[in-house]
């Protein structure tokens, strides 16, 4: 599919200033995890923007599409967004991290916009296959989206979940697979290997997408296709750069889970202009 | 006296809620047939998910459903609801709040020849640590119902624990009221609490040691949480000590609970008649009872130790 180019161009500036907010917020907070939260951010700032049924005002619409955020620790990531969604006041992103905030370090209910908490890994792709269930069971027409990380595709929890959406063919499923190759203790492919993975995903009965994750226009076709996809989950791989948008930052594994000191975020910012 | 499978009574509630409520769902991970969620699967196939041997997806996807409404009962059992998937429990069932009712059946050392791997002895422990999961664990028949009822008009998770043999129905109950203590007998040389199964063993020993004189009183603590703390602090200040009776570990079930609450507020002498630090094994129920020394007899035994 082509889109406008002015289209595209909007989304990929939103997208930039979607990276300017979690570096602010990391920064601010004094930990948390940018890597994953920057690597995701075109998939994820697409995904609001320009597909996904929502409604900020009214976050409780029973047919609105769902979102649920598997890989939690990235919740920076989903909290800009909702921010610039207007889900809650953007001066709120400040709090990240503070006792008592509705921005807690991993993604919790407590935040408007968040309808199931996360954090510890491999329980989403079941949590979004929920659902997806009542959808069905109550004849509703809305879509479930959820994004995992690559790292987590090795919890078991995830492939009872991948076995149990395509039996239940549930079609308004989409798994959105952030493939930046990296986890904590190094390389994914290092540290326990997940490959063949587009063939994993297909033996388990899904219709699967590759995409560059940082093409707009790759993100918005693949979104779309999924949608006339009948009788199976789908799976959108999206090949992504850890830290993508901050050159010293771009896959290096110290920027999994350390936010960036002052001076760090202040270069970081200066890139992302 | 009348004998009933608690399983039978709950998938028998879950039907007849099921016809009120379109909101129930039932998951089940291939123990239908034994757990009788297939008394719900076959009336409304609709709102039924057979997860497979997949008990840590199956929790997650309740909290799922949960989300976006549903009412929705979770049952394997207890072995696996409470061992296998006890973090899908703790971060997505019960740090959201959310309306997962986990009916496990099979709990206990009853469960008989299938032997220790099945015969789950530590669930209320492994639930009770968990903020916001309220328990149940129902003496009988009737009461399964009474607790699965109270499950679905109280919000939040919820944790049943029932077992596989049939059991006596406990006549003349007072009314059942969700986390209020039954009080079956009064007596004041010593008291007895009990859940599950033990109830039964208990009222045999009270009815035994009144021929030999000796007024023992016997409080059925269905609910474990929130727990009647005031009917056990009340009774404290009246007897002589307590013998605490389950069919589960002694370390963090009924008897720590009631341990807890007198320890802090009226220290009182607990004989624990429960399961210590051992593994099950096969054997038919009633030998494994005797085995593990959870019969009447042990729990006259344990009055003696506190009237001397």
């Amino acid at each position: 599919m082509v889109y406008p180019e002015n289209q595209i161009k909007e989304l990929e500036n939103k997208a930039k200033k979607i990276r300017r907010l979690i570096i602010e917020m990391l920064s601010k907070a004094g930990s948390g995890h940018p890597g994953g939260s920057l690597s995701a951010t075109d998939l994820i700032t697409a995904l609001y923007f320009k597909v996904l049924r929502h409604n900020p005002k009214n976050p409780h619409w029973p047919n609105r599409d769902r979102f649920h955020l598997s890989k939690g620790h990235c919740c920076p990531l989903w909290y800009a967004v909702l921010a610039e969604c207007g889900y809650f006041p953007l001066e709120k992103l400040w709090t990240l991290r503070q006792l008592g905030s509705i921005l807690q370090g991993h993604p919790d209910r407590r935040t408007p916009g968040v309808d199931v908490a996360s954090g510890s890994l491999g329980q989403g792709l079941s949590v979004a296959l929920g659902m997806s269930l009542a959808a069905k069971i109550d004849k509703l027409d809305y879509r479930v989206y959820v994004l995992l990380g690559d790292g987590e595709l090795q919890e078991g929890n995830i492939w009872e979940a991948a076995m149990a959406a395509s039996h239940y063919q549930c079609d308004n499923l989409v798994a959105i697979v952030d493939y930046n190759g990296y986890q904590i203790d190094g390389r994914t492919n290092e540290v326990m290997d997940l490959e063949p993975l587009v063939e994993k995903w297909k033996a388990f009965g899904w219709h699967v997408f590759k995409i560059d994750g940082h093409n707009m226009s790759e993100i918005l076709s693949a979104y779309e296709e999924a949608k006339i996809i009948k009788a199976k989950p789908q799976v959108i791989i999206a090949y992504t750069t850890k830290g993508k948008g901050v050159s010293f930052m771009e896959n290096v594994v110290d920027f999994h889970g350390r936010a960036p000191t002052k001076e760090e975020a202040e270069r970081a910012l200066k890139e992302l202009e | 006296m009348e004998f009933l499978y608690q399983r039978d009574i709950y998938g028998q509630t879950l039907v007849e809620l099921g016809r009120i409520n379109k909101d129930i769902v039932v998951l089940d991970a291939d123990l239908s047939t034994s757990t009788r969620t297939a008394l719900f699967a076959k009336e409304f196939p609709e709102r039924f998910f057979n997860f497979g041997v997949a008990e840590q997806n199956m929790l997650a996807t309740a909290s799922g459903l949960a989300s976006c409404g549903k009412i929705v009962f979770v049952s394997t059992f207890a072995m696996f609801a409470t061992g296998r998937a006890w973090d899908q429990i703790r971060n997505t069932v019960a740090y959201n709040g959310f309306n997962v009712k986990i009916v496990a059946s099979h709990a206990g050392i009853s469960v008989g020849p299938d032997g220790s791997s099945h015969q789950a002895l530590e669930d209320i422990a492994l639930m009770r640590v968990i903020p916001n999961m309220n328990i149940i664990v129902p003496c009988d028949g009737p009461q399964t119902r009474d607790a699965v009822m109270a499950a679905v008009d109280n919000p939040g998770p919820f944790y049943i624990r029932i077992g596989r043999p049939k059991v006596p129905t406990i006549e003349n109950k007072p009314e059942f009221k969700f986390g209020k203590a039954q009080v079956l007998v009064e007596g004041k040389d010593a008291t007895i609490v009990a859940c599950g199964i033990m109830v039964n063993e208990a009222l045999v020993a009270v009815e035994n040691l009144k021929k030999k004189g000796i007024e023992v009183g016997l409080i059925n603590l269905h609910t474990l949480r929130p727990l009647d703390s005031e009917t056990i602090l009340n009774t404290a200040k009246e007897t002589r000590g307590f013998v605490v009776c389950e069919e589960h570990t002694v370390v963090g079930g009924l008897a720590s609970s009631i341990d807890e609450i007198l320890a802090e507020n009226h220290p009182t002498k607990v004989i624990r008649v429960g399961i210590k630090n051992r593994f099950g094994q096969s054997g038919e129920p009633a030998e494994l009872l005797s085995e593990y020394n959870l019969t009447a007899g042990d729990i006259e035994k344990a009055v003696f130790r506190i009237i001397g």
